[in-house]
């Protein structure tokens, strides 16, 4: 993991400090809300429906188990004893006081943490692959470059009051699991035929109310000009994005207003200023940042573990734990294991300080002390030796963090909703917990297989409602919630958007509606498809005619 | 009354504002009047402007490079921020400044704030017109201490590549990023 330099600290105190100060000045009036507005956002700070929200950074999603303690603590003395793991791999507190908020960035800064443009019109917390630097297929890691770019971004003072929001995402093989064409910049490794590394460089990806895939504007960036490349990307945006309409700056309208062509000539043109220049990354550079991120020194662990073996015939229940969440690792005695925060009844991404302070131990214990937060709002231990399986299972189970659903149905993405969030039009936690309670039989669920559910309480798309094989998307219509339902949404290498089915439904009906979805997927499917795939092959036609009765 | 900050200290200003295009400016400028004029009317009156006497203002979406070819005899440059969250001008501040090596007085006008007098700095700007209801005191301190950023005034780039043989100083490493923003340190 990346440690702090002596620059990096002081640059998160300093903060805190510059924050404590506009916050004085904001709470006796000398400082006006629309002027503090933007200062409070680019801190992480929210005035939601019920109390302000903090929103804390974690940088590419990766967490020491001595940070994910200080969250807890956080938790305990400034928020009720819970944090929310978002689809951005940070964490939200809902309950903060305003007046505390430089308090928690202190503790934060105590830690090498911060909660520095995690909103506001600038450049966000870069995510990555929850398994980056372990994964099985990874053509290199990811994560020197993602902080690279973090430190680049941070504070950069050009680019602090862009249009609008700004994400980026880097992928780090061929398998993407960080949905890097549904950012504003996607960055996807590549090696040369002649061996240097480098990247795929996708634009005008996102969410939100007008989605879009992301498109490829650039083969090959060789890796020591990512920095230049985006710098020329950010300025361009930075300067013919619009600003006339919130609904129309983010840079994929630049993009389409443009063409990909036109846009990626602008590009091109800003960056012949700066390419080989002295913004190129050094080899040192690359160096010293792959250093921080070597992976530990795994004492060679066996695949075939006598004591992991036996524990997977003599239990069912480990078995299916095993299948559904532990995922291969480059080493074969090591697996990654994904901590299930979709325990039917928990609001998705929700913990406790108690399992906080219960994962930085077991991570601690039986992965080098290191935990990741996937974007699908699960916790993740990347270095996990198999004969540790049986143990860490005991441990997860004890703090109702092993339910076996890691890719299943009730793995389902969500937003907090209108329980939470002023944006909101509709619920999303208590659909959550409807379809939950309905498919809770394991035996079910296993059958069914790979099934990616995604919900949003409104159109700012949090939820990632598009690219959930099913989407529900939750809309008002004369002061009701109601709910829309896509279909055939997905990320990876073959991202695509789902598509609405009909007219929306009512909360209470959303159970049966996907029950009737499934009943004809399992009614299509050949051997061993999966839902998405059947859906492609037979189309929406038959899953519309079961629910709305032939009618839509 | 809006304060006038150059360099680090609050100063008079001897430059009169034009707004829009204005019948007598050559006749005012040859009176001795120092006038900093809309890139339109620069543009149109810039044969027979006194350079020492005739400074130029920027809108968020003019486009720099116009001034290219008599960059380095202009006095004054302004930009203006018609909202302080329009963060336009900080592009064409690092334009001029940083890329084109403009020398002269950058100077930031409009909505200008305290909180981003920094910032602004950091860009190039050397010279900042603050919004009428801004504490000059608070500007001045704003500006001399405040955030350590590890972006710095005169642009040192993060990672750049010594063993490249490019002409920068000193070399980046990871360690350098603690460039106060004045350029001490």
């Amino acid at each position: 993991m990346y440690r702090y330099k002596q620059a990096d600290q002081r640059l998160v105190d300093d903060r805190v400090a510059q924050f404590r100060d506009q916050m004085t000045r904001f709470l006796d009036g000398r400082l006006g809300e629309d002027e503090f507005r933007p200062l409070r956002l680019q801190n992480g700070l929210y005035v939601q429906r019920h109390a302000p929200m903090l929103r804390v950074a974690i940088p590419y999603g990766t967490l020491a188990a001595y940070q994910l303690r200080t969250l807890a603590d956080i938790a305990r003395r400034f928020d009720r004893g819970y944090g929310h793991f978002t689809t951005r791999c940070n964490i939200q507190f809902n309950w903060v006081r305003l007046e505390e908020a430089p308090d928690i960035l202190a503790e934060l800064a105590t830690v090498q943490m911060h909660a520095i443009q995690t909103s506001g019109n600038c450049i966000r917390n870069i995510t990555t692959d929850p398994f980056a630097g372990v994964a099985a297929d990874e053509l290199f890691d990811p994560r020197p470059y993602c902080e690279i770019v973090r430190q680049w971004s941070t504070l950069a003072p050009e680019f602090l009051f862009l249009p609008r929001k700004f994400k980026i995402a880097f992928a780090g093989g061929a398998e993407d699991r960080a949905a890097v064409r549904f950012h504003d910049i996607g960055a996807i490794a590549r090696v040369a035929d002649d061996g240097r590394i480098g990247f795929e460089v996708c634009v005008g990806g996102g969410l939100g109310r007008t989605p879009m895939v992301g498109r490829s504007m650039r083969d090959f960036l060789p890796r020591e000009e990512l920095l230049n490349y985006f710098e020329a990307i950010l300025r361009v945006y930075n300067r013919h994005g619009r600003r006339d309409n919130k609904y129309k700056a983010r840079i994929k309208i630049l993009v389409k207003d443009l063409t990909l062509e036109g846009f990626t000539r602008e590009v091109e043109d800003e960056w012949a200023w700066t390419r080989g220049g002295p913004g190129c990354i050094s080899d040192a550079t690359f160096r010293e940042m792959e250093a921080f991120f070597a992976r530990h020194d795994d004492a060679p662990a066996a695949a075939d573990d006598p004591g992991h073996l036996t524990a997977l015939a003599d239990s069912r229940a480990f078995a299916r734990w095993v299948e559904r969440n532990a995922s291969a690792h480059r080493e074969p005695g090591y697996a990654v294991v994904t901590l299930s925060l979709k325990k039917t009844g928990v609001p998705p991404g929700d913990a406790t300080a108690e399992q906080m302070d219960g994962v930085a131990e077991l991570a601690e214990r039986f992965s080098a002390g290191e935990i990741r937060v996937s974007h699908e709002q699960n916790l993740v231990l990347p270095h996990v030796a198999r004969r540790d399986l049986p143990a860490l299972w005991e441990g997860a189970r004890a703090l109702g963090m092993a339910t076996p659903n890691i890719g299943l149905l009730t793995d389902l993405v969500c937003c907090p909703g209108g329980d939470f969030c002023s944006l909101a039009n509709a619920r999303s936690i208590p659909v959550a917990a409807a379809i939950q309670q309905r498919f809770d039989d394991l035996d079910y669920l296993f059958d069914l297989g790979p099934l990616e559910l995604n919900m949003s309480g409104c159109v700012n798309a949090c939820g990632h409602h598009h690219i959930g094989h099913i989407g529900i998307l939750g809309v008002d219509k004369n002061n009701e919630e109601w709910y829309q339902v896509t279909l055939g949404g997905r990320e990876g290498s073959q991202a695509a958007l789902g598509r609405v089915i009909g007219p929306s439904f009512a909360a209470g009906q959303i159970p049966d509606v996907i029950a009737h979805l499934l009943e004809v997927y399992v009614g299509v499917r050949h051997e061993g498809e999966p839902f998405i795939d059947a859906l492609e092959r037979v189309g929406l036609d038959a899953f519309k005619a079961r629910v709305y009765g032939g009618a839509a | 009354m809006s304060t006038l900050i150059r360099h680090g200290k609050v100063a008079d200003d001897h430059w009169q504002w034009i707004e829009g295009d204005l019948p007598r400016v050559v006749e005012r400028l040859e009176a001795g009047e120092h006038l900093v004029l809309p890139l339109a009317v620069w543009s149109a009156h810039r044969a027979r402007l006194d350079p020492l006497h005739s400074g130029v203002w920027l809108g968020p979406d003019d486009a720099p490079e116009t001034l290219l070819p008599w960059l380095a005899g202009i006095p004054l440059v302004a930009i203006h921020f018609p909202v302080f969250t329009d963060g336009r001008g900080y592009s064409l501040a690092h334009l001029l400044r940083r890329r084109h090596g403009y020398s002269g007085e950058l100077q930031a006008v409009g909505d200008v704030l305290v909180d981003q007098l920094a910032l602004m700095a950091q860009c190039g700007f050397d010279s900042f017109r603050l919004r009428a209801d801004q504490s000059p005191a608070a500007a001045l301190a704003a500006l001399a201490g405040g955030l350590r950023s590890p972006w710095p005034g005169p642009v040192v780039p993060r990672f750049a590549a010594a063993s490249a043989g490019h002409d920068v100083t000193p070399a980046y490493s990871l360690d350098m990023m603690h460039c106060r923003i004045d350029g001490r340190d």
